[in-house]
């Protein structure tokens, strides 16, 4: 799993510096739970998650509510000392991990257990990712009364040799099931993808694009693989058991994928991530694109309040022991600077279709805007209305792009 | 010893002094039989004795090679009568000849030591020919015989065909124990002649060695061939006319000693407050600026620039630091030139002139390992003389300066090559040969398997890769030496690299026209594997003038974008981000192109790019 960034120590009791609290009513307020448990380790994943039941005294997974439920109170204690509580909450993601490993009455459980501390705003979306093999009808039902509006599926290809490279042990044969179950729920659904992976040809992915895109979707994630060192994939491409995946390979199957969602209806409004409409967007993620604030919960997550980011522990029991103790489980922040604000804001919203406007670019911009016109990175139809937006060539060049741009910042 | 009055110096009799050098190949022990000497004539005392004494540079002692020449003088009896020696050190390589034909000029004798486990070396037979011309005394000596693989008899048999003696008259000695120094030093003076020389004439002494002393100046080491030099005299150089104060005069032993003077034979070193040792060069004639010499010694030549290559700073706001850092190594090395250079690609640095590629070499290591430099040079260039067809002449040592236009003719420096190896390598190092462009001038056997070959070369072959090619092909056996060997008109192209383009000056070369293809093909393909992938299709070409005769693609990035940022990734993005920034300022532009600094090092380094950089690619 990735280190943390380097930061500073926050204080013990996560007290936050009154700056965060500078015009908080005039930006949205969003959750984020992290489910750290696995059933199994999936070899390419990085993201901090456990397999083991029992991770030690007071960090099983029979204490993980109470010791979110710590956290909560922890959170609205810090949020209403900097004037930043009195908020609706806008957005709440289960993420994980396999939330979908917990019982679906836990989760509804945690669910209550924000709202007795939060208000949550009239159409709040609530999202949880799930397994496939996790979910059944009445589970998928439990979740849409506790108030579940969205289940993000981890779908990740319909090929089998390409989900046992990912080791993937789900039946991509119970996809199209899955999916039905969620809708008839009157959830949204979502499907998340992942392409690049080694052995997979382009009629493997074409293949992963169509089962997909034949299930009444509302929203597709489709993310490279990302070889990341540390990762059991990470050593077999070291050692030369794997291929590392090829960039050109990787551009082939983004434009074979944009080309198939705009074919099904779905248009792109992230670089990653493609829905039916402007409703079906994941806002969540779209909060944090927008450096809206929101809260990170459970083990290693990761907060941003008014231009401060702080995470907590990584360990589920360092992370409980601290918040058993009474402290925060934060262990780490970063008090952005404006230059750094306003770098992170370019960075973010450069991804997003209607985002960036350019007149909010620093002066100077204007030659390399010019330069990306005609390069064919930009839409020249979005530039004439002021708008940022990148053609798909641009979006596969998104970094590069960042980068010239916010060499003009600060 | 009784009756060291009589050999102190200013009053040596003549009769009383040796003068020799020892020739030797690197590593065959040279400064290890001098270690001996000093000890066993006991000017150095056991507790101040330090391995390799007379090798002053950490590079010299690192290297096992002597660079610059040095002179001890050191008392020892022989039939009771003491006598006064001195040894003069010669340096060890084929860069420097032209300071050891000025090193064996000084003396009446020499010292042939060989190797008693490996027999002698392409230089040592080059340097020994120097010596027998200059009509020396020749004693020949087999080291490190304490060895299990030495073969002295077999190397004495080879040595007495080479110098025309008996297979006897060769001295046995071990350097590291001792065995057979003390012999060689008796039969030095029974052997060499005294120095000959009129006392009364006018003084002239030759400069056989210079090197600058960060608190004393310049100091210079002469021997005396005619009349007498004292202190506070006024000296002249023959050469230039300049005169100087002469502040101090002395002897080494091997520490210096100021003395009343020095007289016909001596050997000693002169100091007069000079900075440069361009004001005291190596061959030049001292004279009385009051009572001068007619006539200069015979024999000596400026330093004449071989090779050449731009010495770039890899951070560019090292530029003055280099500059300042010549200018201190310059004061201690009057074969160094230099002038500044700018490079499109490599940015301000310097157009360097050395003997050959070892000077090149211990320049370049002296700069990094003093003064904390971190360089890039360009491949190494000789002098070409162009003739064009209006009949004007042009001078290039820097291919980017090559004449446009219509070239009559181009010549290029030519080199007599001596290689010596075992014969079983000969078809090996005639076919090297034979593919830089050589022409067998005749071959020798000095013993049944070890064979002296004789080939006329291009120098520009040699500075290329001809000696690592060589050493690789004989398993390390063969050795080298070349000299001068006037000028010859070839069929000579400049190639250029073009990066999108534009010729990248850096990696323009001037070679023959059969070999224009393959090193076009050669950088090409080297380009194309460190050169990231840009925004644009950036062709890179090889051309004559405008003819292009090779070509590769880097082909246009087509992803540059990290798919996945939510909450938890945007503080390592955003560093990342910034490191990439980091990256991009140091690359230099060509053109539109944006290189990598390394790009440029190992592109201009002989070796291949290494196999793991080409897999990630």
């Amino acid at each position: 799993m990735p280190a943390q960034p380097a930061g500073e120590t926050p204080p013990l009791d996560g007290s936050l510096p009154r700056s965060a609290g500078a015009g908080a009513n005039r930006r949205g307020l969003s959750l984020y739970v992290h489910v750290p448990y696995c059933r199994v380790r999936c070899g390419y994943c990085d993201f901090n998650t456990y397999t083991a039941e029992d991770l030690g005294p007071g960090a099983s997974r029979a204490d993980y509510r109470a010791n979110l439920a710590r956290e909560f109170d922890l959170s609205t204690r810090t949020l209403a000392e900097v004037g930043a509580g009195d908020r609706e909450v806008a957005t709440i993601f289960f993420g994980g991990g396999t939330p979908t490993l917990l019982e679906a009455s836990v989760l509804a459980g945690v669910m209550d257990d924000i709202r007795a501390r939060y208000r949550l705003a009239p159409y709040v979306e609530v999202t949880t990712e799930a397994n496939p093999d996790t979910l059944t009808p009445a589970y998928i039902e439990t979740l849409a009364r506790a108030g579940f509006t969205r289940v993000s599926l981890g779908m990740q290809s319909a090929v089998p040799h390409v989900l046992a490279t990912l080791e993937r042990t789900h039946d991509p044969a119970k996809i199209p099931d899955v999916s039905r179950w969620i809708k008839e729920a009157g959830l949204e659904l979502s499907l998340d993808l992942i392409y690049g992976t080694p052995g997979e040809s382009i009629e493997d992915w074409r293949r992963s694009l169509d089962v997909a895109l034949g299930n009444e979707v509302d929203h597709i994630s489709a993310y490279s693989l990302i070889v990341e060192p540390g990762t059991k994939m990470g050593a077999m491409v070291r050692r030369g058991e794997l291929p590392m995946p090829d960039e050109d390979d990787l551009a082939d199957k983004y434009e074979i994928a944009d080309a198939a969602m705009t074919a099904a209806g779905l248009s792109w409004y992230e670089v990653s991530n493609w829905s039916t409409s402007a409703l079906t967007r994941c806002e969540h993620n779209m909060a944090y694109w927008r450096n809206a604030d929101w809260w990170g919960f459970g083990p290693g997550a990761h907060s941003h309040i008014g231009g401060v980011r702080f995470w907590n522990a990584k360990h589920p029991k360092a992370w409980s022991d601290r918040l058993l103790a009474g402290n925060s489980p934060a262990v780490g922040r970063e008090v952005l600077g404006e230059t750094t604000r306003e770098i992170e804001r370019i960075m973010l919203a450069a991804r997003i279709d209607s985002e960036l406007r350019l007149e909010t670019l620093a002066p100077g911009s204007e030659a390399a805007i010019r330069t990306f016109l005609k390069q064919g990175l930009l839409d020249p139809a979005a530039a004439d209305d002021g708008l940022f937006r990148p053609t798909l060539r641009g979006r596969l060049l998104a970094d590069h792009m960042v980068r010239v741009l916010t060499e003009y910042v600060g | 010893m009784q009756g060291l009055q009589r050999i102190s110096p200013s009053a040596t009799s003549p009769e009383l002094i040796r003068n020799f050098c020892i020739i030797a190949h690197i590593d065959h022990g040279k400064s290890t039989l001098a270690d001996r000497m000093l000890q066993i004539t006991g000017v150095v005392q056991p507790r101040d004795m330090r391995a390799q004494y007379l090798d002053r540079m950490d590079i010299e002692r690192e290297r096992g090679i002597t660079i610059k020449s040095q002179a001890v003088r050191m008392p020892w009896e022989f039939d009771g009568t003491p006598y006064s020696l001195n040894m003069i050190d010669t340096p060890g390589h084929v860069d420097f000849s032209y300071e050891v034909s000025r090193s064996l000029a000084a003396c009446e004798g020499t010292l042939l030591l060989v190797d008693a486990a490996q027999g002698i070396e392409a230089q040592t037979l080059a340097n020994l020919y120097l010596a027998m011309e200059n009509d020396l005394t020749i004693i020949p000596v087999l080291n490190k015989i304490d060895l299990p693989a030495a073969q002295p008899d077999k190397y004495a048999e080879e040595l007495a065909n080479l110098i025309g003696c008996e297979p006897e008259d060769c001295l046995r000695v071990s350097g590291k124990t001792g065995e057979g120094v003390e012999e060689v030093l008796d039969r030095i003076i029974a052997d060499v002649p005294a120095p000959v020389g009129d006392a009364d004439a006018p003084a002239r002494a030759m400069i056989f060695d210079s090197v600058y002393d960060t608190y004393r100046g310049v100091v210079t080491y002469v021997r005396l061939i005619d009349g007498a030099l004292k202190p506070r005299e006024k000296i002249a150089m023959m050469s230039t006319g300049s005169s100087h104060e002469l502040l101090e005069i002395g002897v080494s032993s091997p520490e210096p000693h100021a003395s009343k003077g020095l007289g016909v034979g001596e050997v000693g070193y002169l100091i007069t407050g000079v900075k440069d040792v361009r004001q005291s060069k190596v061959g030049d004639t001292v004279t009385l600026a009051g009572r001068p010499a007619t006539e200069a010694l015979p024999g000596y030549q400026e330093p004449k620039p071989m090779v050449f290559s731009g010495l770039f700073p890899i951070d560019g706001s090292d530029y003055p630091v280099l500059r300042d850092a010549l200018d201190k190594l310059k004061l201690n090395d009057a074969a160094l030139v230099y002038e500044p250079e700018t490079s499109t690609a490599l940015g301000f640095g310097f157009r360097c002139g050395f003997l050959g590629l070892l000077h090149l070499e211990i320049v370049r290591e002296r700069l990094e390992r003093e003064f904390d430099l971190d360089l890039i040079s360009t491949a190494p260039s000789v002098i070409y003389e162009v003739t064009m067809e209006d009949r004007s002449e042009t001078t290039v040592t820097n291919p980017s300066e090559y004449p446009t236009g219509k070239i009559r003719e181009v010549r290029e420096p030519m080199v007599k090559a001596t290689i010596l190896t075992p014969s079983d390598y000969i078809g090996a190092v005639m076919e090297l040969c034979q593919t830089k462009r050589g022409k067998l001038q005749g071959m020798d056997y000095l013993s049944s398997d070890r064979v002296e070959i004789r080939y006329r070369l291009p120098l520009a072959e040699i500075v290329f890769d001809f000696f690592d090619q060589l050493k690789s092909r004989t398993k390390g056996y063969a050795s080298l030496d070349y000299s001068d060997d006037g000028q010859d008109a070839a069929d000579l192209v400049k190639v250029d690299i073009l990066l999108h383009g534009d010729t990248v000056d850096a990696f323009s070369a001037i070679v023959h026209r059969d070999n224009a293809y393959s090193y076009g093909v050669l950088m090409a393909g080297k380009l194309r594997k460190l050169i990231p992938r840009q925004q644009f299709e950036v062709p890179i070409q090889a051309a004559i003038g405008s003819r292009i005769i090779a070509r590769e693609t880097i082909r246009a990035i087509r992803k540059d974008v990290l798919s996945k940022c939510y909450g938890g990734d945007i503080s390592r993005k955003r560093k990342l981000l910034e490191k990439q920034k980091e990256g991009k300022k140091r690359m230099k532009m060509v053109g539109s192109v944006e290189v990598p600094q390394e790009a440029f090092i190992a592109a201009l380094s002989s070796d291949e790019p290494d196999a793991k950089k080409d897999a990630k690619k």
